[in-house]
């Protein structure tokens, strides 16, 4: 706890020397060497905390006169912990020379402290009063990040549409919060937990927590401002938003659902199951039909949210049903896919931020041949861009391995709504699995591969070497978790029993190091042995060919079938990638409006295309509600022009209707 | 342990051996159809040593993936192929994969071929990694139902253990049996550029998709590619045996004569399913583009459709 104060006081101290030296150059290298300080004691308090084990509780002498915070770490708390300072360390790293040159850095270093002490805060906090105080640092914290380039109208936009959804996901956890006090008769998450609430208090208490959770996470409907605010903060901040921020609404949602509550009726999981299979598919379309990086990047996050709310759903509906084991299994694959994801998520932001300070484009349709001039990030993204599309042997695919295991163990499920929404499920989850690999084939391969379509993107160089590693770790830690899934399914297992309550053979039946967690007998996987494996018969083919025949090389320009000789450029668009996937998966849902000019033949003017979406979520919900708000504003707005007579009879008819309902009560 | 690491060597050995034969036999019998005399089945061996002694050109501008893409792809689509039971189930390498990463292993070499065809930075190599996307997108979801009705039959997606359940009457004659071979035969013609998706012995680039992946490549770097589309279609057929006609296939403990019955028993299937395949694609013409969907939407479905009759067949 000790070592937490420490780090908290570091934040601070960072923000505030951000704000008064903010003229002062250095003092911003200064601020994210502190912020990294910090978040490293952070890490090793969390790490530390996890070797021991068990519960440490305090209580803060501010807060509210008769409510104290309450300061509570547990092993969920910890791991939360280790995931958002991992990544938050490493953004720092990456931020000692990102910051200093950002031109906004005046109004960014001050709230990237802040926002990191916030998002440690959430995950401390064990009294209703502190979790909404530290809830609401995060976001407007991280508000303050997404505005930092406040001269542009899109920025702007965002922040106020993001401030707007952060309102409502607070109002919701206020009362989802409200509902379960009433029942408990206390403030703190101790009494929360000793009395639940039950029947329809607790139901709708359980929707209110996914709707502010969700929205605070991107679940859809409620994704609409992510893909806005996150890509306007600068770089080490959308991927503090993106990867680490998503996974603390997911904290909050699996301390009300399963800590607090100690578990919820059953229908809650096809519900989460439903909400996370659209929200994956429509996260990942969307993402394909992105041009702008750090855009396509936001959606893509959409899509995991989407992956860890299936994973939540199993959890829910194994764990009503009895079956612990299974329960524990998707919990554990949860979290695994939320490290995974924020480790992915935090290098293919940084990754984009140094593209884009390199080149100065945010498009794909700019970018192209980066590896060669960014070997270091470039070899990074490639393994972030694996990662993502969820292939072995990277992490991000033993996690989506895990959720398909319990996929095919869902249809023993007793309730039908189960039996038919698990298959429906797999097939969503499955979908965007491999859409994501086109997405991540489209980005990672229009930015780094083929030839550069700028200027800008031939004259690229390498970024100086604190982003270089930062976004060379991430790399390290991608490859980590995924070659030796069974040892982190043990551990995160092991960390998670307090919670799940119970335990599973990781290895059913065949030991190290293959993965094993359904049964003895079920499906099993091991990227140790792949990796292994799979490097030998590298090696072999790589000898054989060269020893059967030749090794001589020659480099020439491309064939292309003898074209490519014209002095245009043959190569395709990222925009003509997608054609296929546009026209056969999204064309309707996102009523996909294309316009083409074609110059007369001979005119050599180029040919234009223009490509508009709409995303249905949007016109269907979004614009009814914003309709529906200026209609009542309009009429509350007659309000402020009444006479002093209107005002006394409307508060004196008031205190009737009140005293009314009271009398009618007893 | 021994016995099976010595089995999994000469699987590796026996599916490196076998892959270039098999395409070769469905082009052979494909001319034979057609009224042509076609080249001998051995023709692709030729080939792979005719690429072989030729000097690699690599494209200008061009990053160490594009020469990369073509191990990483064969050594992917061996380690695979490799995994898939052929002859025993007693394999070392088994357990390391089950269905659903053996999916992702193919999808991984997808990934690097796709990559290194817009490396090549020419207007086919984007076709073809467009296009190769689409299907697999598509495709790999229809695998996973496919996978999915077989692990609800099978009670798991390990492949040594979906066999002895086969051959022990498991799945029988049952609908959603039917409806999940149907949609793997769909995957696999689509997944091995085959009509009627893609035509393997196209000439005109535009209809091209694998091969306009792959356009740029020459010496070793194509033979590689063409070895891992050879071994993709030899991977393809072992897993139709595998999970719907694994009659004569050797468990482990099996005796020498056992195995050397499960031999000619695969040998029998490998070479009936690719002359199946030889007639199929003499029947069929190709598609348009835009109506892959339908295809392997229709895949998608017959896999879904595959398992919900699970439960109705288990209701009734």
């Amino acid at each position: 706890m000790l070592s937490i104060a420490v780090a908290f006081a570091l934040l601070l101290t960072a923000a505030v020397g951000g704000v008064v030296f903010g003229r002062v150059r250095a003092v911003h290298g200064a601020v994210y060497a502190a912020t990294l300080a910090a978040c490293l004691i952070l890490l090793g308090g969390a790490v530390a905390h996890l070797w021991t084990g068990g519960v440490t509780r305090t209580t803060l002498p501010i807060g509210l006169p008769w409510l104290p915070f309450h300061v509570r770490l547990d092993n969920l708390s910890a791991l939360f912990m280790v995931i958002v300072d991992l990544a938050a360390a490493v953004a720092s790293l990456f931020s000692l020379s990102h910051g200093p040159a950002d031109p906004n850095r005046r109004r960014i270093s001050p709230a990237f402290p802040l926002f990191v002490l916030g998002l440690n805060a959430v995950l401390l906090a064990a009294d209703i009063y502190g979790f909404l105080v530290a809830w609401e640092f995060m976001s407007l914290s991280s508000w303050a990040l997404v505005v930092s380039d406040h001269a542009s109208e899109k920025s702007r936009r965002a922040g106020l549409i993001y401030l707007i959804v952060a309102a409502f996901g607070t109002i919701c956890l206020l009362a989802c919060f409200a509902i379960m006090a009433g029942s408990a008769g206390g403030l703190t998450f101790a009494a929360l937990r000793a009395h639940p609430p039950m029947g329809a208090a607790a139901a709708v208490a359980v929707g209110l927590a996914i709707l502010g959770a969700g929205s605070k996470a991107g679940l859809v409907p409620l994704h609409a401002w992510l893909p806005l605010a996150h890509p306007q903060a600068p770089a080490p901040a959308s991927a503090l938003m993106s990867g680490v921020m998503t996974k603390v609404a997911f904290y909050a949602l699996i301390r009300i659902l399963f800590d607090l509550m100690g578990g919820i009726a059953w229908p809650w999981g096809p519900v989460l199951l439903a909400i996370g299979a659209v929200t994956a598919v429509m996260g990942v379309l969307y993402a394909l039909l992105q041009d702008d990086v750090k855009t396509l990047l936001a959606y893509s996050t959409v899509e995991n949210v989407g992956i860890v709310a299936i994973a939540l759903g199993l959890a829910v509906i194994f764990r009503a049903d009895g079956r612990a084991g299974l329960a524990a299994l998707a919990l554990v694959a949860a979290l695994y896919h939320m490290l995974n994801h924020s480790l992915a998520k935090s290098l293919m932001f940084l990754g984009a931020g140094t593209v884009i300070g390199a080149t100065g484009h945010h498009g794909l349709a700019r970018l192209g041949g980066l590896l060669n001039r960014l070997p270091w990030t470039g070899a990074a993204m490639l393994v972030g861009a694996a990662a993502m599309s969820a292939l072995p042997p990277m992490n991000g695919f033993v996690s989506e391995w895990l959720i398909f295991q319990l996929l095919f163990a869902g249809p023993a499920s007793p309730h039908w709504a189960v039996r038919f929404g698990v298959p429906v499920a797999g097939a969503a989850l499955a979908l965007a699995a491999a859409l994501a690999a086109a997405c991540f084939v489209r980005a990672y391969g229009f930015a780094f591969l083929g030839r550069p379509r700028s200027p800008e993107a031939a004259a690229a160089i390498e970024a100086p070497w604190p982003m270089r590693v930062a976004v060379a770790l991430l790399a390290a830690g991608c490859v980590a978790l995924g070659v030796i899934p069974a040892t982190v399914t043990r551990i995160l297992a092991a960390l998670l029993r307090p919670v799940t309550g119970a335990g599973f053979d990781v290895s059913a039946g065949i030991g190290w190091p293959f993965l094993s967690p359904v049964s003895a007998g079920g499906g099993s996987y091991s990227g140790t042995v792949l990796v292994l494996a799979g490097l030998i018969l590298f090696i072999v083919a790589v000898i054989v060919a060269r020893r059967l025949g030749t090794s001589a090389t020659r480099i020439d320009p491309a064939w292309d079938c003898g074209g490519g000789e014209s002095g245009l450029d043959p190569q395709y668009s990222p925009a003509g990638f997608t054609q296929p996937l546009r026209r056969t998966l999204a064309a309707s849902l996102f009523r996909v409006r294309e316009t083409v000019t074609m110059p007369e033949p001979g005119d050599p003017a180029p040919a234009t295309h223009r490509l508009e979406l709409a995303d249905p979520v949007w016109r269907g919900l979004y614009a009814p509600v914003i309709g529906a708000v200026d209609w009542l504003g309009e009429r509350v707005n007659r309000l402020h022009f009444l006479t002093l007579r209107h005002y006394l009879l409307m508060m004196f008819a008031t205190l009737v209707s009140l005293l009314l309902a009271v009398a009618i009560r007893q | 342990m021994t016995a099976s690491v010595l089995w999994q060597i000469a699987q590796i050995v026996l599916v490196a051996l076998l892959a270039p034969l098999v395409t070769g036999w469905v082009r052979r019998m494909k001319a034979r159809l057609n009224g042509r005399k076609g080249a001998p089945a051995i023709q692709p061996y030729r080939d792979l040593y005719r690429l072989l002694q030729k000097e690699a050109v690599v494209a200008e501008g061009t990053s160490w993936v594009y020469r990369a893409a073509p191990y990483v792809t064969v050594a992917v689509s061996w380690l695979a192929a490799a995994i898939v039971p052929t002859v025993t189930t007693d394999l070392a390498l088994a357990p390391a994969a089950d269905l659903v990463a053996l999916v992702a292993l193919l999808g991984l070499a997808r990934f690097w071929t796709a990559l290194a065809g817009l490396d090549a930075g020419t207007a086919f190599g984007g076709i073809g990694a467009s296009r190769e996307m689409l299907i697999a997108g598509l495709a790999e979801p229809a695998m996973l139902m496919v996978t999915f009705s077989v692990s609800l039959l099978a009670g798991t997606t390990a492949l040594p253990r979906i066999v002895p359940f086969v051959l022990a009457g498991g799945i029988g004659l049952s609908v959603s049996a039917g409806l999940a071979l149907a949609a793997l035969v769909m995957v696999a013609v689509a997944e091995n550029g085959r009509l009627p998706i893609d035509n393997p012995a196209t000439h005109l680039e535009l209809t091209m998709v694998h091969e306009a992946m792959v356009l740029d490549y020459s010496g070793r770097h194509l033979a590689a590619m063409e070895m891992a589309g050879h071994l993709r279609l030899t991977l393809y057929i072992a897993l139709i045996i595998c999970l719907f006609l694994p009659w004569g296939m050797a468990v482990p403990g099996a005796g020498a004569a056992a195995l050397a019955l499960a031999m000619a028993a695969f040998l029998i299937k490998m070479f009936g399913l690719a002359t199946a395949l030889a007639l199929f694609e003499t029947a069929t013409a190709k598609m348009r583009v835009f109506r892959y969907a339908d295809f392997l939407g229709g895949a998608l479905l017959l896999g879904l459709l595959a398992t919900v009759f699970q439960y109705v067949s288990r209701a009734l």
